[in-house]
């Protein structure tokens, strides 16, 4: 037992823990509408997109995630809008804003000569937490899981049905521009715990075990929950013991816990639900 | 499904609207609120109402003037590309017109979303997110809802009986991927009947289903319009539906070809004079 409660011990792992889970907590809700709405490739974006905010934030002496946050709704809203109406596909919008951002970021580093200041924020550095930081932590993992909470049965109909969303008044881009904002302040309390590199597995990966896991909306967000905690918990134990990057051991978990899930899944432990019992309804018939 | 049991459904879906007649949302999603109908206004007319895609230009309704009155069940018929489609999508204010009018129960499209259901094709809808037939279906209860607020019995009881109306109450707990085409389209039907909407909109609703989903789905049809609710059904082939429309319209690139009041049918419908083969008597008015 001892093993388990050493790390306890130090005000930094405990700091550590805390803000693990709370990362943990908003970007596995968060990311099941991620993954849902297949926007696993936008939330990569977003948080290298952060890079010219922290950089830029940096120079001027400001807080490094204010910059952040800012550079990251700004990118939300610059691809919503370059997105809008179908002029440009999601996807291109992406790229030219994520590529152009980043690019922006790297020139100004170089710039600065002194790239070992910006470590932190590419790889993260949760055991460098302090109370104010997850005090910020603690708020935006608030905000966004009671925004959540709040408009989850509109996000849902955005999500499965937009054509019938749109049609009762409920705007499909005023939901998609909240979902983008969440996703940038989600993305910023992320960078601090894996990086901005490692972001996008925090948001990702519990989502997609717990769709392998089950089919029902309410259990996947609770499996996404808990495989978030489980990989934060393990990744923790992992860094202080093997003394490695306590970011990259929480991202390992992540993918090994989705590893296992996928091979049981293929296995066939999950899902042994009905089955469609006229297919051929689909297809053979011609009215 | 029996007589005796449809009308025991039937029953139970109109004491449960009877329970639902609450009060419509005061933070309605589209921000505008909810208006009632213009006294002895039509349920939908079209005036001189052309409409192109923004991202085509290309023209796909022109000059189209039709209207369904109350009661009323219409057919466009039309092959892809001839504008059914766009015809509803504009009528479901999923599409601004260049030019002409469209209104609803003698308001703007927009101003009474809670009387209109539009049933899109479908693949519009993402049949893998992971939600049940219940919840899915639940979704045509939140124009009465708004925002923050959840449903509540009432709700529920009107999503139960409406299942039980089109034959899936059965189904209510399975997720919405394992459905049959046939069962998807019951579901999505079922979902306009908890919506309480007057004005039906239904794209391809008959499209590959099997001989009793288009049973039921005739007799939820029939039933909707014995009560003053209004059916614009867009579909590329009237098949063996001739007996379940009122008017046949023809529609062939994005104009009105030809206009045919069907066996038993109980209605004229008013169109554009110069556009419909004047082998079919004109006719002006609509009862």
């Amino acid at each position: 037992m001892d093993w388990l409660l050493e790390p306890f011990q130090l005000g930094l792992m405990r700091r550590a823990l805390m803000a693990s889970l709370l990362v943990s907590a908003t970007c596995s809700l968060l990311g099941v509408y991620v993954v849902l709405r297949r926007m696993a490739f936008l939330s990569e974006a977003v948080a290298h997109t952060t890079l010219p905010g922290i950089v830029i934030a940096y120079f001027n002496k400001w807080n490094l995630l204010a910059g952040a946050v800012i550079a990251a709704i700004l990118t939300a809203i610059g691809i919503g809008w370059l997105g809008r109406g179908q002029k440009l596909r999601e996807d291109t919008a992406i790229g030219i804003v994520y590529s152009g951002m980043f690019a922006l970021g790297i020139v100004m580093i170089s710039s600065s000569k002194n790239f070992m200041d910006f470590t932190h924020m590419l790889v993260g550095n949760v055991l460098g937490v302090s109370n104010q930081d997850l005090v910020g932590i603690a708020i935006v993992c608030f905000v966004v899981c009671g925004t959540l909470w709040a408009v989850g049965k509109e996000l849902l109909l955005s999500t499965v049905d937009p054509l019938h969303s749109q049609t009762i008044g409920l705007s499909v881009q005023r939901m998609r521009y909240i979902l983008l904002i969440l996703l940038a302040l989600s993305v910023v309390t992320a960078i601090q715990a894996v990086g901005v590199v490692l972001t996008t597995a925090l948001m990702v990966t519990p989502a997609a075990t717990a769709t392998l896991i089950t089919k029902r909306l309410k259990w996947v967000f609770f499996w996404s929950v808990t495989c978030s905690f489980a990989s934060s918990i393990i990744g923790w134990y992992v860094s202080y013991y093997y003394e490695v990057s306590a970011g990259g051991a929480i991202v390992l978990s992540c993918t090994s816990l989705f590893g296992l899930v996928y091979l049981a899944h293929r296995a066939g432990l999950f899902h042994r639900g009905h089955h469609v019992e006229d297919q051929t309804e689909f297809a053979s018939e011609e009215f | 499904m029996s007589d005796a049991c449809c009308s025991e459904n039937h029953l139970k879906l109109t004491n449960a609207e009877a329970e639902c007649e609450h009060k419509l949302p005061p933070l309605p999603y589209g921000g505008r609120g909810h208006q009632g109908p213009k006294p002895s206004s039509l349920a939908l007319e079209f005036h001189r109402l052309t409409v192109s895609y923004p991202s085509t230009k290309k023209i796909v309704v022109s000059d189209i003037t039709l209207s369904v009155a109350r009661g009323q069940r219409v057919a466009l018929v039309g092959h892809n590309g001839a504008g059914k489609s766009t015809l509803l999508k504009a009528a479901a204010g999923l599409i601004k017109p260049d030019s002409g009018s469209i209104s609803v129960y003698g308001n703007a499209v927009g101003d009474c979303h809670h009387r209109t259901a539009y049933l899109p094709q479908r693949s519009d809808v993402d049949w893998h997110f992971p939600i049940t037939v219940n919840d899915l279906v639940m979704t045509g209860r939140y124009v009465h809802l708004g925002w923050l607020k959840r449903p509540g019995v009432a709700d529920r009881q009107l999503v139960s009986a409406a299942l039980d109306r089109l034959g899936i109450g059965d189904l209510a707990q399975r997720q919405i991927a394992e459905l049959s085409g046939g069962q998807q389209q019951r579901a999505l039907i079922a979902r306009a009947l908890v919506q309480q909407a007057s004005l039906f909109l239904l794209d391809e609703p008959l499209n590959a289903v099997d001989e009793s989903t288009r049973d039921i789905v005739d007799n939820v049809l029939n039933d909707h319009a014995k009560v003053g609710g209004s059916v614009l059904v867009a579909t590329h082939d009237l098949g063996r539906l001739s007996e379940s429309f009122d008017v046949a319209v023809y529609m062939k690139d994005g104009r009105i070809q030809q206009v045919e009041m069907l066996p038993g049918g109980k209605f004229t419908v008013e169109v554009n004079s110069i556009q419909f083969n004047p082998s079919t008597p004109a006719t002006q008015g609509s009862r």
